[in-house]
């Protein structure tokens, strides 16, 4: 890593980065109780994933970058995840009339 | 790259610092149109992440997708379902939020240990730099086409589950009493609509 060919941020700051937003995604995904917010966390979630992403591909195939690939596959699937998760919101709210987690249990047994 | 590597190193730690807090104040503000702004503004760290990853194309799909779309997308939709509501206390909400930051401190505490004792191998291959962008067009056209083609038609399945999944003029007729019933007899008054109707007399349907 001390050449000057490697990059001067080690690659083990990235996944620190990636680590922490994964688990305050994790926490918001657990905790809120604003539907809107909980797709919000999913997408931090996502975000965290493709930082992971981004640096192995940076680091450990510098060549074949196909962890970039990856990566757009994964913008594309989680910008389709984010249109139907927020039809299906609006179709709840219009039936149930509240965003209150706690009060989607429809399917509890 | 040409930057200096004091330079990258400043602008590493200021977009991280700004991705980590911005997340932490997605997840925490009470106000959610609050949050949705800070949703943009980890978005776009993410893309000057990406950018010191010497992944200009990526970046700029993570702009145009993640902020252009999905940002405005999330803040129409805070504005569609936005009612003051008082939400019910819950008994023991504060055990759960902070037995779930435990058990959330415990997994960060778990990646980082699995990312700082793996001894990875370093240094790989040195990265292609600007030319990432032919490599990418080059995977996503030859060994990557199928996912590629797969990824269309999933758009294209995300777009029309959407539409209909969001749409209001899906009539039917109740399953017990037979009479029509579509949603916009279900919906009350003060729901906010986008259409303004003219009579709140239901519609008879001619059955086929």
């Amino acid at each position: 890593m001390s050449t000057d060919l490697a990059s001067p941020i080690p690659l083990e700051a990235f996944l620190s980065v990636a680590a922490m937003l994964f688990c305050v995604g994790v926490w918001g995904l657990i905790n809120s109780r604003n539907a809107v917010r909980v797709l919000m966390s999913i997408e931090l979630m996502l975000n965290a994933v493709n930082i992971n992403l981004m640096a192995f591909s940076n680091y450990l195939d510098g060549q074949l970058i196909r962890g970039q690939v990856f990566a757009i596959f994964v913008i594309t699937v989680a910008a389709a995840e984010a249109a139907v998760g927020l039809a299906i919101l609006l179709s709840l709210y219009r039936n149930r009339e509240t965003v209150d987690m706690e009060r989607f249990n429809l399917l509890r047994w | 790259m040409s930057i200096a590597s004091t330079t990258q190193q400043i602008c590493f730690l200021v977009l991280s610092a700004t991705t980590v807090v911005g997340s932490l104040g997605v997840v925490l503000l009470p106000n959610i149109v609050y949050s949705a702004f800070l949703l943009g503004g980890v978005f776009l760290s993410v893309a000057g992440l990406y950018l010191l990853l010497n992944a200009s194309f990526v970046a700029a799909a993570q702009i145009l997708v993640y902020v252009g779309a999905v940002n405005v997308l999330i803040l129409f939709a805070i504005m569609l379902v936005n009612k003051q509501e008082t939400l019910a206390v819950i008994p023991g909400l504060l055990v759960r939020r902070l037995l779930s930051g435990a058990v959330c401190a415990g997994l960060f505490a778990l990646l980082l240990r699995v990312a700082f004792t793996t001894t990875w191998a370093l240094p790989g291959p040195p990265p292609v730099g600007e030319e990432a962008t032919i490599r990418i067009g080059e995977h996503l056209f030859t060994d990557y086409l199928l996912p590629f083609e797969l990824a269309s038609v999933l758009l294209l399945m995300a777009m029309i589950g959407a539409i209909v999944l969001a749409r209001r003029d899906v009539f039917s007729t109740d399953v017990i009493t037979g009479e029509p019933a579509d949603q916009g007899l279900i919906e009350k008054e003060r729901t906010p609509l986008l259409i303004e109707k003219s009579a709140n007399e239901p519609t008879l349907l001619t059955k086929p």
